[in-house]
């Protein structure tokens, strides 16, 4: 029996992209058991959102994730669409299904780069970089801001495809279909990629359904889920997406690193399928339901009611809900439920038989995004005790909480 | 005593040079690195100025250290790879100990700088740098294997063909390279021989795929994770020592050709030629077998990496050794 003896990955780690700690009890290099300790990055966005109008708190939601920061706003506008039953121009919903999918070029080339990075393989990450460049410029022509585009708005989008755009958008397709498949080669065919990342944090079919994961970890596993096939949201519906799972490419899905790289390989490629799709399919008209923000806001002033909308984010299915009470002009409450909070359930599972070196990849390959997912924080250094919470005292003193807030 | 004064001279000359040297292919090495990864990279000169920068810096010793060991770690890993070139041949010119050690003492200087380095891991009493050192103890015993074999079957050739000069000396084979005493069977057993040294480069310099006791995704630098200021700085020598070590021992072993000889020179333009000429091989064979490997290669997992020495390149190297053989016996 060796020694066991416990290394904390993070909270700041170089392998990293966010602060998250991973405690891992080890035996030799085997990791035996594994705690996950987050809750160094909660920030209270939306108790912010409390002082604040739907338009005002549409800047508040991009700035929920860095990556993802349309996902976030699309889930929240439509949420704010359902409450107050506005309705969205079909040229503002393509708008809003092009930028998505330009957004999930660039997480997932992203996500693909780091995940070379966490396996020393540094070339392959300075390729990726290089490649996401393109998608970051033309979000940059449609919208003038890499990062926070600001492009979404309720009742639908605040900037129209130009010919220039078009013409990038175009362009930006070309450039990927003949220089993205390089890396996919590389990465597919290298056998010290293949070594690293194949049989490394399985994640088996029954495990992923049995912890709810979503989006490409959900689909490496096998699992045919996908909301733009399932639950098509703006313009989806008119493209027919197929849920990409690895079994119908190499005939069996094993659930583990590799595989989740395979999806997000594809699902690139299927990206700008749809890509193409939109810029065919772009229907004339208006952009957006109401020009004038002030008479939105008077509209949505007068809105009483809850809206809830769930899309598919890079990451998996991001959930929205937001309530509007009459006669108040701000949110009354809103609830955000990012993709990485369902999927890092299943970390501990990952964890399992797998060795030191492979820690900080299994925390990549379901693509966190911690600042997305930390909604709550309790903290016990005022009573200065510690305990665990079950799931129905966090419910009772998260319902209590926002009874209290809304002054009831 | 004349002697001697003039071994410390040159010997003292030659440190400074391959200190410089160590430093200069360091910074070529991560330019044409930056270069394959279209990227900029930095300045040729960047390792210097990190020297300077960190002999600047304040000199941290962990608590929970074991003092004497984690300061003294770095000076022996450091000045093993130093005397590691007293016993090296460059060109036409002879050691400057030549005579006092051989292959056998090379290896030894080797494996003691890597030792120390791991000793250093293990007495900064850090769990990361723990595990840093023990990677760094499975990989050494790993590839120790087939680059024995290569070595005693490098000697081995020496002695069977009747090769001018002690079997065991470097000095041997720079004067008559070993490819031309051997037939077309040995001479593809000793392809092997150079392919399993050349795949042993990365694990002995902890370059490219064999990156795993400094794994920076993994373990944070790993035995190298306490160490700053001085320490540190002896460190980065002692890894750009023993990349430039282990390529001047594949140019001497497999790549000893001369240049000024075929060109009829003698006297002191020969040996300034090949001196030249040796470290411009270095300098290419440190570009194509650490430099390109690491920039294509992404990082072995410690147990990947230690049976792909003792399986595949130890297989390697016994091939070569029993073609070699079977081309002098028959």
């Amino acid at each position: 029996m060796e020694k066991q003896y416990t290394i904390p990955i993070g909270p700041v780690h170089v392998g990293l992209k966010e602060p998250i700690t991973a405690w891992l009890d080890l035996e030799g290099e085997k990791i035996v058991g594994a705690t996950v300790r987050p809750g160094a990055i909660h920030r209270g966005i939306e108790f912010m959102a409390r002082e604040r109008n739907p338009i005002q708190v549409i800047y508040l939601a991009e700035r929920i994730c860095g990556i993802c920061s349309f996902s976030h706003i699309t889930a929240f506008v439509r949420a704010v669409e359902d409450a107050a039953g506005i309705p969205v121009p079909p040229r503002g919903q393509y708008i809003r299904a092009l930028t998505l999918e330009l957004e999930r070029l660039h997480s997932h080339m992203l996500w693909a780069g780091v995940a070379c990075y966490s396996i020393g393989f540094d070339s392959a990450f300075n390729l990726g970089m290089v490649l996401r460049e393109k998608v970051m410029d033309v979000l940059e022509v449609l919208s003038g801001n890499r990062v926070n585009y600001g492009v979404g708005t309720i009742g639908g989008v605040r900037w129209d495809i130009t010919p220039k755009v078009a013409a990038a958008v175009r362009e930006m397709v070309k450039y990927y279909r003949a220089e993205f498949y390089p890396f996919y080669e590389i990465v597919t065919e290298d056998p010290i990629a293949h070594a690293r990342m194949r049989h490394v944090g399985t994640l088996s079919y029954e495990d992923a359904l049995r912890y709810g994961a979503v989006g490409p970890t959900a689909r490496a596993s096998g699992v045919r889920c996908d909301l733009r096939h399932s639950s098509p949201y703006e313009a989806y519906a008119d493209f027919d997406v197929t849920p990409i799972v690895p079994q119908d490419y190499y005939g069996k899905a094993y659930g583990d690193v590799f595989d989740r790289f395979l999806v997000r390989v594809h699902e690139v490629y299927q990206s700008l399928d749809i890509v193409d799709k939109i810029m065919d399919g772009l229907p004339e008209g208006d952009i957006v339901w109401e020009k004038n923000a002030t008479k939105v806001l008077l509209a949505l002033k007068k809105a009483e009611g809850t809206g809830w909308s769930a899309i598919e984010a890079p990451r998996g299915d991001d959930s929205h809900v937001v309530h509007l009470a009459a006669g108040d002009e701000n949110v009354t409450w809103w609830k955000v439920r990012a993709p990485t909070y369902a999927n890092a359930v299943s970390w501990p599972v990952m964890f399992r038989e797998n060795e030191l070196a492979d820690a900080p990849l299994i925390i990549n390959s379901i693509d966190p995004c911690i600042s997305c997912m930390e909604r709550i924080l309790t903290t016990d250094v005022g009573r200065g005790d510690q305990r665990l919470l079950t799931r129905k005292e966090l419910l009772k003193m998260s319902r209590e909480k926002t009874r209290r807030l809304m002054g009831k | 005593m004349m002697g001697l004064i003039l071994r410390l001279v040159a010997g003292a000359a030659l440190m400074l040079l391959v200190f410089v040297l160590a430093l200069l292919f360091d910074g070529a090495d991560r330019v044409v690195n930056a270069r394959l990864q279209r990227r900029i990279g930095p300045p040729i000169l960047q390792p210097f100025i990190d020297q300077l920068k960190l002999l600047g810096k304040e000199n941290i010793v962990p608590r929970r250290a074991v003092v004497w060991a984690f300061n003294g770690a770095p000076w022996v890993s450091a000045a093993s790879m130093l005397l590691f070139f007293l016993y090296i041949p460059m060109g036409s010119l002879p050691p400057v100990l030549g005579g006092h050690g051989d292959m056998i003492l090379i290896l030894y200087l080797l494996s003691l700088s890597g030792v120390a380095m791991a000793v250093g891991g293990f007495a900064s009493g850090n769990p990361i740098a723990n595990v840093g050192a023990q990677r760094e103890m499975i990989l050494m015993m790993s590839y120790e294997f087939p680059l024995a074999v290569v070595m005693a079957t490098m000697a081995w050739i020496a002695y069977k063909t009747g090769m001018p000069g002690h079997p065991f000396s470097l000095e041997t084979f720079v004067a008559m390279p070993v490819w031309s005493v051997v037939g077309k069977v040995g001479l593809l057993g000793i392809a092997c021989l150079f392919l399993a040294f050349l795949l042993v480069v990365p694990g002995e310099t902890g370059k490219g795929p064999m990156d795993i006791p400094e794994a920076k995704t993994e373990i944070l630098d790993g035995l190298i994770i306490e160490y700053s200021g001085r320490n540190l700085a002896l460190f980065k020598i002692t890894f750009a020592l023993r990349a430039l070590a282990v390529s001047a021992l594949m140019v001497t072993l497999f790549l000893p050709w001369s240049l000024g000889r075929p060109l009829g020179l003698s006297g002191a333009l020969l040996f300034i030629l090949d001196f030249l000429w040796f470290w411009v091989k270095v300098f290419l064979t440190q570009i194509v077998v650490i430099t390109v490997m690491r920039t294509a290669f992404g990082r072995l997992k410690i147990w990947q990496a230690s049976e792909f020495y003792l399986v595949k390149v130890a297989g390697l190297s016994i091939a070569g050794m029993i073609l070699a053989s079977l081309d002098m016996l028959l």
